[in-house]
C-alpha cells in the first residue's frame, strides 16, 4: 500500500497556475451561504454571476469596461508589492490622477487630440506620483510603515475632492458637486461607438505589457526583486535598496493616477466625489489573484470585471444584494492567499 | 469594527437589548480575530493583506447584510441609543466632561485592566514573550499558535465593541462608511503609544482632541474650509506616526508568521 504525505518542499510548477482557478471554485462553495441565506437558488444565481454577462454584447462591453481601471490598479499594486512595498494607496493615487485629469482637460480647451491626450496621461501619472510621494519618503528616509501611511492619505483625499467640488472647482451649472466637463480633445476615444469602452482599455494592456518587461527583463527588475525577496542580501550584493523601493513606489503611484485619468477621461469628465469607489483596494485583490504576476493581473482583472458586471445582473435578475459582489470579491482574496501556501508542499507517495 | 458595529445595531434592533447588542458585537469581532489568526497564525500568509481582505470581507458582509435585513428603506431603522450615564454629572465644575455613555466608562477602566494583563500576570507573559521571540517562547513550552490566536480574538472582541460604541451609543443608526478608516487609526496610535496601553489612554485623548478641535473651529466660523479639519486627524496620525517611529520599541517579530521547523 503506498501512502500519500505532505512534505515540506516546493510544489511541482503545475500548482502554481491552478491556485486561483481552485480557489475560485472554494469561494463559491463558501459564497452559497451567503446566496441561500436570501432563499436564491445558488446556480441560477451563478448563473446570472459568470455567463449571463456573456450572453450579450452588452455586458461583455460593460465587463471590459470594468475591468480597465482594475488593470491600472492591479498593474499598480503587483509592481510596488513585487518589490516588498506595500502599496495601499492606490485609491487615493487614483484619486490624484482623477483631480489632474479633470483640471488639466479643462485647460486643454480648444487643442487637438493629439496634444491633449499625452498631457492628460503624463498628467495622471504625475498625479499619482505626487501622491504616493510623501509616504514613499517616510518609508526610504525614515523606516516609517508604508500600509499605515498610504492608506491614511486615502482618506485625505477624500477631503481635498470635497473642497474642490464644493469650492473652486463648483461646476456653477450642474445640481451635484462636481466639477466642469473637461474639453472634447481631452476625452480618450472610445474603442467602440456608441459604449463606454475607451482609449484606457488600450492604455491598461500596454502598462501591463510594460511593467512586465521591466520586472522580468531589465537590471532595475532584477534589483526589484531582489528588494522584495531579501532586502538585506541585496543591499549587502550593493543594491541601493532604498532608491530602488521609492522609484518603484513612484512608478506604481503614477499607474495607479492612470487609472483615475481613464476614469475621468473615458467614463465621467468631470471630477465627482467618490470616483474611485474602492478600484484602489480591488486593485490589491487582482493584484493577489494574479499572483502579482503581469499577465495574471490582467486575466485577474477581467475575472473581476465580470464579478462586478454580474453582481448586477443577480441583483436586477434575482433582487439579491449588489453588495454580495463585494463579499465574493473579499472571500476571493482571502481564499486565494491562504492557498497559495500549497506551493509550498507536496505531496508524496511513500512506500 | 464595522461588522461589529453593525452585528450590534442589528441586535438591538431585533431584541431591543442594547447590552446584548454589545454582546453580539464582541462576539462578531471575536469571529474575525479568529479568521485573522487562521490566516496568519496558522497559514501565515502576509498579515498586511490578509488583514486588508478580512477588512473588506466584514465590510461587504456588513452591507450586505443591511440589505437583506433592512431593504433599501428611505428612513434609515433606528433604535434608542444608550443614554448618558448620569452618574457622575453631579460633581462639581467637572460634571460636565464627566457625564459619558456607560460604554466610554466601561472603555477607560479597561486600559489598566489591559495594562495588569500584559505586565502582572502569566498570560501577558506570554503574550509579550510570543511578540518578542516565537522561537524562544515556543522551546519554554508556551504554545506559540494558541497564544497568538487568543490574543486576536481577544483584540477582535475590543474592536467588535469599539464599533458597536458608535451605532449604539453615539449615532443609534447604521450608515455605510460609518467608521471612517478609525480602525487604521488605531494601528498608528498603539505605535504612537509604543505597545504601552497607559500611553494609549492619552493618545486617544489627543487623537479624539483633535477631532473635537476640528469641530470647534468650524462653529468659530473661520474662514478655512471644513474639510481641512477633517483631515486634520488623519494628518495628525501620519505626523505622529512619523515622530513616533524613530524610537519606537516595535515588537520583535512583529508582522512575522512563526513557522515551527
Amino acid at each position: 500500500m503506498s501512502k500519500l504525505r505532505l512534505e515540506k518542499a516546493p510544489a511541482p510548477a503545475w500548482v502554481r497556475p491552478v491556485i486561483p482557478l481552485l480557489a475560485i471554485i472554494v469561494t463559491f462553495l463558501i459564497t452559497i451561504i451567503f446566496i441561500i441565506w436570501v432563499q436564491a437558488n445558488p446556480l441560477h444565481t451563478y448563473y446570472y454571476f459568470l455567463i449571463a454577462p456573456f450572453t450579450s454584447t452588452v455586458t461583455i462591453v460593460e465587463l471590459l469596461v470594468k475591468a480597465t481601471p482594475l488593470f491600472l490598479t492591479g498593474a499598480a499594486v503587483a509592481f510596488a508589492f513585487k518589490a516588498g512595498y506595500y502599496n495601499i494607496g492606490a485609491e487615493g493615487q487614483l484619486t490624484a490622477g482623477a483631480i489632474m485629469g479633470a483640471w488639466l482637460g479643462v485647460l486643454l480647451e480648444g487643442t487637438s487630440a493629439w496634444i491633449a491626450l499625452p498631457v492628460m496621461i503624463v498628467g495622471g501619472f504625475i498625479g499619482g506620483t505626487t501622491w504616493a510621494l510623501i509616504p514613499a519618503l517616510l518609508r526610504v528616509k525614515l523606516k516609517v510603515d508604508e500600509v499605515v501611511t498610504t492608506l491614511l492619505m486615502n482618506s485625505v483625499i477624500v477631503f481635498i475632492v470635497s473642497y474642490l467640488l464644493n469650492g473652486p472647482w463648483r461646476d456653477p451649472v450642474s445640481f451635484w458637486p462636481q466639477s466642469p466637463d473637461i474639453a472634447e480633445s481631452a476625452m480618450f476615444f472610445r474603442l467602440i461607438p456608441g459604449t463606454r469602452l475607451h482609449f484606457g482599455f488600450i492604455l491598461g494592456i500596454i502598462i501591463i505589457v510594460s511593467i512586465w518587461l521591466v520586472i522580468s527583463r531589465t537590471p532595475f527588475g532584477l534589483k526589484m526583486r531582489a528588494a522584495g525577496s531579501n532586502a538585506e542580501a541585496s543591499r549587502f550584493a550593493g543594491v541601493n535598496v532604498e532608491k530602488t523601493i521609492l522609484v518603484t513606489a513612484l512608478v506604481s503611484g503614477g499607474i495607479a493616477g492612470l487609472a483615475g485619468v481613464g476614469e475621468v477621461a473615458g467614463i465621467h469628465f468631470h471630477l465627482i466625489q467618490g470616483l474611485s469607489s474602492n478600484l484602489g483596494y480591488t486593485g490589491i485583490i487582482v493584484a493577489t489573484l494574479g499572483a502579482l504576476n503581469p499577465f495574471g493581473v490582467g486575466i485577474a482583472a477581467l475575472f473581476i470585471g465580470l464579478i462586478d458586471t454580474g453582481s448586477l445582473t443577480v441583483s436586477r435578475a434575482l433582487g439579491v444584494p449588489v453588495y454580495l459582489g463585494q463579499v465574493v470579491q473579499a472571500t476571493l482574496l482571502l481564499v486565494t492567499l491562504g492557498m497559495f501556501i500549497l506551493t509550498s508542499y507536496r505531496l508524496k507517495r511513500e512506500g | 469594527m464595522l461588522l461589529g458595529a453593525f452585528v450590534g445595531f442589528a441586535t438591538t434592533y431585533h431584541t431591543g437589548s442594547l447590552w446584548l447588542g454589545v454582546i453580539a458585537a464582541c462576539l462578531a469581532g471575536i469571529v474575525a480575530g479568529l479568521l485573522m489568526a487562521l490566516m496568519t497564525v496558522y497559514i501565515g500568509v502576509n498579515q498586511h493583506v490578509s488583514g486588508l481582505g478580512i477588512t473588506l470581507f466584514c465590510t461587504g458582509l456588513s452591507y450586505y447584510a443591511f440589505r437583506v435585513i433592512f431593504g433599501t428603506p428611505s428612513n434609515p431603522p433606528q433604535i434608542q441609543p444608550f443614554g448618558q450615564a448620569d452618574i457622575l454629572s453631579n460633581v462639581p465644575v467637572l460634571g460636565q466632561i464627566l457625564n459619558q455613555y456607560p460604554l466610554t466608562y466601561y472603555a477607560i477602566l479597561l486600559i489598566p485592566v489591559v495594562w495588569w494583563v500584559l505586565y502582572r500576570t502569566n498570560f501577558g507573559l506570554k503574550i509579550r514573550a510570543v511578540g518578542e521571540n516565537p522561537e524562544a517562547a515556543d522551546a519554554a513550552g508556551i504554545n506559540v499558535y494558541g497564544v497568538r490566536t487568543v490574543a486576536l480574538m481577544i483584540a477582535g472582541g475590543f474592536m467588535g465593541i469599539g464599533g458597536a460604541f458608535l451605532t449604539l451609543s453615539t449615532l443609534g443608526f447604521f450608515t455605510f462608511d460609518l467608521i471612517a478608516g478609525r480602525g487604521w487609526v488605531c494601528i498608528a496610535l498603539v505605535i504612537f503609544a509604543n505597545w504601552n496601553p497607559i500611553r494609549v489612554l492619552w493618545g486617544s485623548f489627543i487623537f479624539a482632541g483633535v477631532s473635537a478641535l476640528q469641530l470647534r473651529l468650524q462653529l468659530t466660523g473661520v474662514n478655512i474650509p471644513y474639510e481641512l479639519f477633517l483631515s486634520l486627524p488623519y494628518i495628525a496620525t501620519i505626523v505622529a506616526l512619523t515622530i513616533a517611529n524613530r524610537n519606537a520599541a516595535y515588537p520583535a517579530a512583529l508582522l512575522k508568521p512563526y513557522k515551527r521547523e
